[in-house]
């Protein structure tokens, strides 16, 4: 008989990020189709609002604590968390397929012996198996894919399944069990940010830029863009590799495959491996001089014109209607 | 110090993906098939770390494919690994199976360092790495973008959302290399003659349960072309009002 499924929350910096939210009304659902128990699970020191969780559906909270657990330690979270799985016998765990989920979940998978379902974007019981499908291949093809094992770990994709307030005025019920002396093997010793920039990974809005820029110089029209819109700063592979943008911005196949709710492409032509990154984004806007370029083809609004004249007034026209 | 490469031999990101007949897999026909990306980075690294560590050091390419894949790992030793082994499989494994059989190789060999792709651009997983880590009960540092080696010490950067985070770790590790790393060198015409030389040593891979179950691949839904509203910035007010009444994203 299936039992528990727990649904292992990211915190950054004592704060429960919004994915962490996704997974729990993920889990909530499952845990109602697969008839199993649910309990959300989160690692860290003092998290300031960990007392949220409980209006997204799930009320047991089980605080694994210790201020050496503060920041990440694959190890360290690893073995709080495979202690307290086996210990309650869980059968699921899962987790966003964020940065740190990515990194811990596959070692979860190894410390319980279970399948991995990674990335997914779809998750369907309805015939009493859990069926996940997930993109490979960069978005250019999806797979359907079971676990063969008792025990399963999942991740999900961040941004695909929205976090839904039960809107139950619902009291959290926060456990917390003390880690003595955690396995500290490997830890994160640091965290060097980014310039003050959101990444697109996490984005809700993402505008890109192409090698239809003409130079890094350019690119300045793409940040005014964005911070218009309150998005993050993409980049094609060709301005990447031509040194204009750092590799942290590149959408695409070799770089971050995303889902926005919101994508604006400029002087990006829609070459395979970026289409592959970006094109489950739900609306595509497309500026572009050239008429007949492949990014037309799946994008939702295009202009077929010159950027350099296009932005400016985008940006003028985003920030008047913000204002109203 | 013996240094692990894993490999994959994977189609070129320039591939337009058809369904094979089988519903599971691709069709390879036509498809150009290369070193994962990701990997070069890893083979980079390796090479590197030998460098640092003197002439006592090797390079070894671990690879699980069929002699398809030979043509990744013959271009691997002329950018200057010393030797490789094809652990050879004619099935379709899992994340697991793979990670399975590449560890009791690792393990077999006696690496102390294994390098590899942070995912291969096939089905995109990243977890090989983590996995083989696991089973070997090595330390993982993944999507490491800088790395330094002191003795048995190892500070990574990793790429994480917003920045990067500074990892430490010891010796035995697995470390899983992404876009920024280093420059993957090219092989020289040296290298080339002399991985001509080399032998790539190939065995059966270990068997390994298969703890997850591909149903079917299928393609995504084709969206329909949109609209294109103009041709200058005069189509920019009719935009922002289908992004707000329509789409409603704003």
């Amino acid at each position: 008989m299936a039992n528990k499924i727990l649904a292992i929350l990211e915190q950054r910096e004592g704060l429960l990020k919004r994915s962490a939210f996704e997974a729990v009304t993920m889990a909530k659902q499952l845990a109602a189709e697969l008839n199993l128990g649910a309990e959300a699970v989160v690692v860290g020191n003092e998290v300031s609002n960990i007392n949220d969780i409980g209006n997204y559906g799930i009320d047991k909270v089980i605080h694994l604590k210790s201020t050496e657990l503060e920041n990440y330690s694959s190890s360290g979270y690893r073995d709080a968390i495979a202690d307290y799985a086996k210990e309650t016998d869980a059968d699921y765990l899962l987790f966003a397929n964020t940065a740190l989920g990515k990194d811990l979940a596959p070692r979860l998978a190894v410390a319980l012996n279970a399948g991995c379902l990674i990335d997914c974007v779809k998750l369907d019981s309805s015939s009493g198996e859990l069926i996940a499908t997930r993109p490979v291949y960069a978005g250019k093809a999806l797979i359907d894919v079971k676990c063969n094992s008792t025990k399963k770990v999942i991740t999900i994709r961040p941004n695909v399944f929205k976090a839904k307030e039960t809107g139950s005025s619902s009291n959290t019920d926060v456990k917390v069990i003390e880690i003595n002396s955690p396995n500290l093997k490997c830890k994160v010793v640091d965290f060097k940010k980014s310039e003050g920039k959101l990444d697109v990974a996490e984005a809700d809005i993402i505008v890109s830029g192409g090698r239809g820029l003409k130079g890094p110089e350019n690119f300045h029209l793409i940040e005014e863009l964005a911070n218009s819109l309150g998005a993050a700063v993409g980049a094609s592979r060709a301005v990447v590799d031509a040194g204009w943008r750092p590799h942290g911005e590149q959408v695409g196949q070799t770089g971050k495959t995303v889902s926005p709710s919101l994508y604006v492409a400029c002087a990006i032509s829609g070459a395979i491996q970026h289409l592959a990154g970006m094109s489950s984004a739900k609306y595509i806007v497309a500026i572009n001089k050239d008429k007949d370029a492949p990014i037309f083809n799946i994008a939702d609004y295009g202009i077929a014109g010159d950027v350099f004249e296009i932005l400016p007034a985008l940006t003028e026209e985003i920030k008047k209607v913000k204002q109203e | 110090m013996k240094i692990a490469v894993c490999v994959s031999h994977v189609p070129d990101t320039a591939t337009r993906i058809k369904l094979g007949q089988d519903g599971k897999t691709i069709d390879p026909d036509g498809v150009t098939y290369v070193i994962n990306p990701y990997d070069e980075y890893a083979i980079e690294e390796a090479l590197k770390t030998k460098e640092k560590f003197g002439n006592d050091s090797e390079v070894i390419i671990i690879s699980l494919g069929t002699d398809s894949s030979k043509e990744s790992i013959r271009k691997t030793l002329a950018m200057g690994a010393d030797s490789a082994v094809l652990l050879k499989d004619e099935t379709e494994r899992d994340s697991f199976g793979v990670a399975k059989a590449l560890a009791d190789e690792i393990k077999l060999q006696g690496c102390e360092i294994v390098f590899c792709g942070k995912q291969s651009v096939d089905y995109d997983n990243n977890i090989i790495g983590q996995l083989i880590a696991e089973l070997l009960e090595y330390s993982c540092i993944t999507v490491v973008v800088d790395l330094k080696i002191n003795g048995s010490k190892i500070t990574a950067e990793r790429e994480i959302e917003g920045g990067r985070e500074v990892v430490e770790c010891k010796l035995p590790a697995v470390i899983t290399t992404q876009k920024g790393l280093n420059e993957p060198r090219y092989a020289s015409l040296k290298g080339i003659m002399a991985a001509k030389k080399k032998t790539i040593e190939e065995k059966p891979a270990t068997e390994a349960e298969h703890l997850t179950e591909l149903i079917k691949m299928h393609l995504p839904a084709p969206k329909n072309p949109g609209r294109i509203l103009g041709t200058d910035s005069s189509a920019v007010p009719e935009l922002v009002r289908l992004l707000r009444e329509e789409a409603k994203v704003l």
